[in-house]
């Protein structure tokens, strides 16, 4: 999802740690106890939560931009209001998930660091461009939707700190789906070009979507350990499935048709869809979709446009530090 | 250049119902007026609180969770100090 460069195989650093201590802390996963920062925990949970939180909190500022790009031409200034709260959010869940990354021995200054050389994914999603009004319908509708779907369970995921973000997030994101689907939903009650415009959206944002849940069951290398470690309560396809049923629906609502002639109910009602074109998603993750330059150039040039501000606060603060022990003194 | 760390803030809100100042989360900032902003910006933008605090982390000592059976042990054993420890006659109704 907004972690998916974590779908590669991992060094295992395990043999090291004390035996003892590792079933003693498998124990109390098992038991549903909750892993706080400053409990033993082994290497490679640490490790694999850090990648995972700072990926999911990169995703969140840079998925910032592709709405951004239409504060200043949201059709109304209801929607406009709407779009800005939207934006204003992914900021804070960023944050949120950015605290909770630090929580397992890594600043925030390292993370940020690591994304802006390249070095840190985030999901690739945010690699697309957003061309019309109805792309913004179509985010808040399907790609938050997807990521409702993937953050529900992660509010239960063994890490204490992740899953109190998760919680905050979900009561927040419930608001930025529902705005996309009413966006889409006065879209295509209005004239032929509207819909035929929000139909374009769909059919664009469709496969990017089912994409975000990660690579199939049977390619993913990583999810064992996480499963184990109950980061992860559900497969990327289990996740997907749910997500593809839910949303079949909404789209016959609105009128509007899923991009896959070959899809179709089975009897046991899932809708099951075609095959994903896995090589796309290979190339967006490798840095060659169509927006990768852009959004990495956009954040680097808001790093650095921000840097004098982050010099004054600090120089203004250590002033006042300088200030007040000189007083004491007197 | 890497860049350098901005101090660390624990935010508490005390929301609506005069319940007590709760921890909310943390956020960066490099000096108490910053942080007080931000954690109006961050933390209450949909009305959960009517007072913030912001306390530096560093100020903050936690018990080792290490020794928390030790710790918190002495409480374990005195069921006594449960109001359900103690038999009340039916008869006598709620107390």
């Amino acid at each position: 999802m907004y972690t998916q460069a974590l779908n590669t195989a991992e060094t295992n650093d395990r043999s090291l740690e004390d035996a003892g201590q590792a079933a003693q802390f498998q124990a109390r996963i098992d038991a549903e106890e909750r892993i706080e920062p400053n409990d033993w925990m082994p290497a490679a949970y640490r490790k694999t939560l850090t990648r995972q939180i700072s990926q999911h909190a990169h995703s969140e500022i840079v998925g910032m931009l592709p709405e951004g790009n239409w504060i200043t031409r949201a059709p109304t200034l209801r929607r406009k209001a709407a779009l800005l709260a939207k934006v204003q959010d992914e900021c804070g869940h960023g944050l949120y998930l950015y605290a909770a990354a630090e929580t397992l021995g890594t600043s925030r200054e390292e993370l940020v660091d690591a994304m802006l050389a390249g070095k840190a994914k985030y999901s690739s999603i945010f690699n697309y461009p957003t061309l019309t009004w109805a792309d913004i319908g179509t985010i808040g509708w399907l790609v938050d939707g997807a990521a409702i779907m993937n953050q529900i369970p992660l509010c239960r995921c063994s890490y204490g700190p992740y899953a109190r973000a998760m919680i905050r997030v979900c009561k927040e994101e419930s608001f930025h789906q529902r705005q996309g689907y009413e966006i889409m939903l006065t879209l295509c009650r209005g004239s032929d070009e509207q819909k035929a415009m929000a139909q374009d959206a769909l059919n664009r944002w469709w496969w990017p979507v089912l994409m975000m849940f990660g690579p199939p069951d049977s390619t993913s290398q990583h999810s064992d350990t996480s499963t184990k470690w109950k980061i992860k309560r559900f497969s990327n396809d289990e996740l997907r499935q749910k997500f593809v049923d839910a949303t079949v629906p909404q789209a016959q609502y609105l009128g509007l048709t899923i991009p896959d002639p070959g899809m179709i109910q089975d009897a046991d009602g899932h809708w099951r869809y075609s095959e994903i074109d896995w090589t796309e998603f290979k190339q967006v993750l490798a840095g060659n979709g169509p927006c990768n330059r852009d959004r990495m150039a956009a954040r680097r040039k808001a790093h650095e446009d921000g840097a004098w501000v982050r010099e004054a606060a600090a120089a203004y603060a250590a002033k006042r530090a300088h200030r007040q022990t000189a007083q004491a003194a007197e | 250049m890497a860049t350098p760390n901005t101090p660390l803030w624990e935010v508490f809100i005390r929301s609506r119902n005069g319940l007590a100042h709760k921890h909310v989360g943390s956020l960066h900032a490099s000096d108490a007026t910053m942080a007080l902003q931000a954690a109006r910006d961050i933390y209450t933008r949909r009305g959960e609180g009517l007072s913030i605090w912001v306390v530096p982390s560093t100020a903050i000592t936690a018990s080792d969770p290490a020794k928390k059976g030790m710790m918190f042990e002495p409480a374990e054993s005195k069921i006594y100090r449960h109001p359900t420890f103690y038999e009340v006659p039916e008869e006598v109704g709620h107390m």
